[in-house]
């Protein structure tokens, strides 16, 4: 049973959704950028030859290198995207402070991300719901974000949940 | 070699990846990631949290073993395309993780050969830690 007198929805919530926020635009994707993400996620293994070989990548289906699904390029920006809705409070009605927890996420995968590819992400908060939990009462708040590259070709959908309790 | 769309069958396993995690993985992952979150980096900012043995892995790094996994399995000329898994536990320090999969789905759409599979992956003591799924294309 989910407690009507509490709720952790803000106005700004209300405004928000639905709505595309500001697009933030990566800087230029380098080859390095990209062998060092496979090296992170592979080590202690090497990554596969796409990832960082050039001649060996120009004679795969790709033509060339390509970034892992998962890279992201908004890494080390001077300004990153927002990856959640915006609008949350960080508080809850008391002035307690909200405990913030990533519930998970779907990423649906256009076309790869190459060096070179400049990638431009926008976000907008879908819908949410609140229900009494193991921790108390507990909101999920699902996010879109979409990251097009330089050419508007869709690289990435992520459906985003982030917790609030 | 890599599977073809032909070997797989519903109920088809994912070959398992595992990757034993600590600091030596996760200041990588943090590095290229730029994700210097104290609990993933500290034992005290760990046990602040909530989490009695310290500092614990990234949620982000256990779905980037995901996606590998399945990479290594599909090889070059197959295609990840979506992966989705809620994060329901953490991972300690020293856990083995393993990418643990099955096919529930195998379809030609359009001329493409697409599979549905469910994933996790699993820690050292065998429990569940994210629960998700992929479809990829052959």
């Amino acid at each position: 049973m989910s407690d009507a007198n509490v709720s952790y929805v803000t106005e700004e919530m209300h405004e928000a959704k639905g709505v595309w926020g500001p697009s933030h635009t990566s800087y230029p994707i380098t080859a390095t950028d990209i062998r060092r993400w496979a090296m992170a996620t592979y080590y202690p293994e090497k990554p596969p030859r796409v990832y960082w070989d050039i001649e060996y990548a120009k004679s795969s289906k790709y033509g060339g290198i390509i970034a892992p699904p998962d890279f992201n390029p908004f890494a080390w920006s001077l300004e990153r995207p927002a990856t959640v809705a915006r609008g949350l409070s960080g508080a809850k009605p008391d002035g307690k402070p909200l405990t913030g927890m990533n519930g998970g996420q779907t990423d649906t995968y256009g076309v790869p991300m190459r060096p070179g590819d400049v990638i431009s992400a926008r976000s907008r908060l879908v819908d949410w719901e609140e229900r009494e939990g193991r921790l108390g009462h507990t909101m999920y708040v699902r996010t879109e974000i979409e990251w097009r590259n330089q050419r508007d070709e869709l690289v990435k959908t992520r459906m985003s949940i982030a917790i609030r309790y | 070699m890599s599977v073809t769309f032909d070997e797989i069958e519903i109920g088809t396993k994912l070959p398992t990846w595992s990757r034993k995690t600590s600091f030596a993985e996760w200041n990588r992952y943090a590095a290229v990631n730029e994700e210097f979150v104290p609990f993933h980096m500290d034992d005290e900012a760990g046990r602040r949290a909530g989490n009695e043995q310290g500092a614990f892995g990234m949620g982000n790094l256990r779905y980037a073993y995901i996606v590998n996994a399945l990479h290594d399995w599909i090889g070059d000329e197959g295609r990840v395309q979506e992966v989705g898994c809620q994060y329901r536990a953490i991972n300690q320090k020293d856990d083995v993780l393993t990418v643990v999969g099955e096919v529930t789905e195998k379809n030609t759409i359009d001329g493409k050969n697409v599979v549905r599979l469910d994933v996790n992956v699993v820690n050292s003591n065998g429990e569940p830690t994210c629960p998700g799924h992929a479809v990829i294309e052959l």
